[in-house]
């Protein structure tokens, strides 16, 4: 049941952002989307079971490649709208009041820390011997291994390919 | 945990792995070769071509899945592999002199015409969604590339970036047929799927997955209504590509839906059939038609090759053992005389002419005899008129489809292509009726001449002695999804 729920919230999620990525006006917000989108993937993952696909996803897709559209976005200097440049909407205020929120509230966990030492963690548990990671690691390099050698020709090709279309002369 | 990989599997899978080592090899060559050498590329293409062919020989009768089900090396994907590589070192061939002309370098070019033929292959051998899906990417970003290689021309530019973005969305919607075919049976093998799917006929998800995969295999084969790329596409790429990718691209995307729906779905084939049923006759139609009205002859190829696609789709409808074989014939057929067409306008691309409007062809009966008389054959064979390869391909075809009973289709076909006459004989007029002639003399260098008399003697020989061919699609199309599982169910 509580799965059933997170699924649908996640899923309703990923869909609402995908739909903002479209259709907002301003090209760094649409990548920002993109980033919480690609976020709520990774917690599907999570919700699956498939932790170490989550890390992927967030290391690579949210952390690398938005990182590069960001880049894009910023060097080909895309014109705003002009409302975006003067927004109405900032509330300069709030965001300091957040931000002290938080701060004061680290303080708060500091202080609480110090005065209650935390008590001794239990032991870790033995940790599985196929592990997320190693399960993912077996399949791609035994059962999948052709595909996977594919997938790296794919690569090439795509490697090869941005090299042609960038290069100034062929 | 599972089993790992036998070297058995590195002996099936030779055919690839020369192929990839060939297109490593042209890669590094296009480095360390002068400048002034790098016309000696296109031969390091065509030995690597002809080697990964000479490597096919071991498994002429082979029929095995390798590598846990996710590749079969059977006839199938043999007949399949030999077209590719057929149809890659006739593009090579082609390519020569128009790279020349428009100036491109030839490295990554040839690079690209190889890895496009690697996908293809793992595409035409796959029986597993995950094999496919690799190989199809593998096949689609190399023409993405392909598509857009002569960068100072704008239509290039506007056909590599139009066909990376319908290319990317049709994938999108395939993946997700896939995804829910994947999740209703729990595994990505094809021939598992269809034991699983087995009394599932009702189930509503199912029939929406078998939509999907229509829509996005229709993507790839150019079937109205998703066709709306394969103009522009065709017309702005580079000439031999256009030629590759209405050749390779869609007998490849044939291989991969004749495995998809007659060896995964075949719980389904009363769903996916009238699907077919309906885009056959739209996009036999609707090809046909938007041909008549074009005066660029790769736009009107174009369209006829959505037309064609529309008539290799009723030996899909038909499904038996019939039908399928009609498909191998047609396709392989078809092949030569498609880009026999285009390396005709090849041949008209001069420094002074681009040679792709009906204009340029004309009074090239006196300019270039042997290369208008290819023209008329290619043009009749597409028409389908006998003694030419093209007719007997129909006629398989439509006999397939009046053999499992589907007379409407057959006539629609035969109207289809009597309309078709109409487009194609129009260039013959141009050749040889119209006299004014623009720019300089269109001349044949030899590996075009050679290029043309290969078209020139499939579409003959296999239009007056069609028994051979038969007898070998007739083969290939029975391996199609007969052999009995071997791997254990993952």
């Amino acid at each position: 049941m509580a799965q059933a729920i997170a699924f649908y919230f996640i899923a309703a999620c990923i869909l609402g952002f995908a739909v903002l990525v479209v259709t907002t006006r301003d090209t760094v917000h649409s990548v920002l989307f993109l980033v919480l989108d690609f976020l709520f993937v990774a917690a599907l993952y999570v919700l699956l079971g498939a932790q170490f696909l989550a890390a992927i996803q967030v290391l690579v897709y949210a952390g690398g490649i938005v990182v590069l559209y960001l880049f894009v976005v910023m060097l080909v200097n895309l014109k705003r709208p002009p409302e975006a440049h003067e927004d109405p909407h900032r509330r300069t205020k709030l965001g300091f009041g957040l931000a002290a929120a938080v701060l004061l509230e680290l303080g708060a966990i500091a202080v609480y820390g110090s005065v209650n030492p935390a008590a001794p963690m239990p032991a870790t548990p033995a940790i599985p011997v196929s592990g997320n990671t190693e399960q993912v690691g077996w399949l791609l390099y035994t059962s999948y291994l052709i595909p996977f050698e594919i997938a790296s020709m794919l690569l090439l090709v795509a490697m090869i390919g941005a090299i042609v279309l960038a290069k100034r002369e062929l | 945990m599972p089993a790992g990989i036998s070297t058995s599997d590195f002996y099936y899978i030779l055919p690839e792995l020369v192929l990839t080592a060939g297109a490593l090899v042209v890669l590094i060559a296009d480095v360390l070769l002068p400048k002034d050498r790098r016309a000696a590329l296109s031969w390091v293409t065509l030995i690597a071509l002809g080697a990964t062919l000479a490597s096919l020989a071991p498994f002429a009768s082979t029929r095995v899945e390798i590598a846990h089900g996710l590749i079969a090396v059977d006839r199938f994907a043999l007949f399949f592999k030999i077209l590719f590589l057929v149809a890659a070192a006739i593009t090579v061939l082609m390519s020569v002199r128009y790279l020349e002309v428009e100036g491109a370098s030839p490295g990554e070019y040839y690079f690209l015409i190889l890895c496009a033929t690697l996908g293809m292959m793992i595409m035409a051998g796959g029986i597993d969604l995950v094999t496919i899906f690799i190989g199809l990417e593998t096949m689609a970003v190399s023409f993405y590339i392909l598509a857009g290689f002569i960068k100072p021309s704008q239509r290039s530019n506007e056909a590599a970036v139009k066909y990376f973005l319908l290319g990317a969305f049709s994938l999108g919607i395939l993946l997700y047929g896939m995804s829910l075919m994947y999740g209703l049976s729990g595994t990505t093998n094809l021939r598992v799927m269809a034991t699983r799917f087995a009394g599932q006929e009702q189930n509503p998800l199912l029939v929406l997955a078998v939509i999907l995969v229509v829509a996005g295999v229709g993507f790839k084969i150019a079937a109205v209504p998703f066709h709306m790329w394969a103009p522009d596409v065709y017309e702005g790429a580079p000439t031999p590509i256009t030629a590759f990718l209405s050749v390779g691209s869609k007998a490849a995307s044939f291989a991969m839906l004749l495995r998809i729906f007659v060896e995964g779905l075949p719980a389904m084939s009363g769903d996916w059939r009238l699907l077919f049923y309906v885009l056959s006759i739209v996009t036999m139609t609707v090809g046909n038609f938007a041909a008549v009205t074009q005066s660029n002859l790769k736009r009107m190829l174009a369209y006829s090759s959505i037309a064609h696609a529309g008539y290799v789709l009723i030996g899909v409808v038909a499904g038996t053992a019939r039908g399928v074989t009609a498909t191998l014939i047609y396709l392989l057929v078809y092949s030569f005389m498609q880009l026999g067409a285009f390396a005709v306008i090849v041949l008209l691309r001069r420094e002074d002419v681009v040679g792709d409007e009906l204009k340029d062809f004309s009074g090239l009966h006196v300019r270039n005899p042997f290369a208008a008389f290819a023209m008329l054959l290619f043009m009749l064979s597409l028409g389908g008129i006998p003694p030419t390869a093209g007719f007997m391909g129909k006629f398989w075809l439509f006999s397939s489809a009046i053999d499992a009973g589907y007379y409407w289709l057959a006539v629609i076909g035969v109207l289809n292509s009597a309309v078709s006459l109409y487009y194609y004989v129009r260039v013959v007029v141009f050749m040889y009726l119209k006299k004014e002639t623009i720019g300089s003399e269109p001349k044949a260098t030899p590996a075009l001449a050679v290029t043309l008399a290969i078209a020139v003697a499939a579409t003959l020989i296999l239009g007056v002695y069609p028994r051979l061919l038969f007898e070998v699609a007739e083969a290939s199309a029975r391996t199609l999804g007969m052999v009995p599982i071997t791997t254990a169910l993952r």
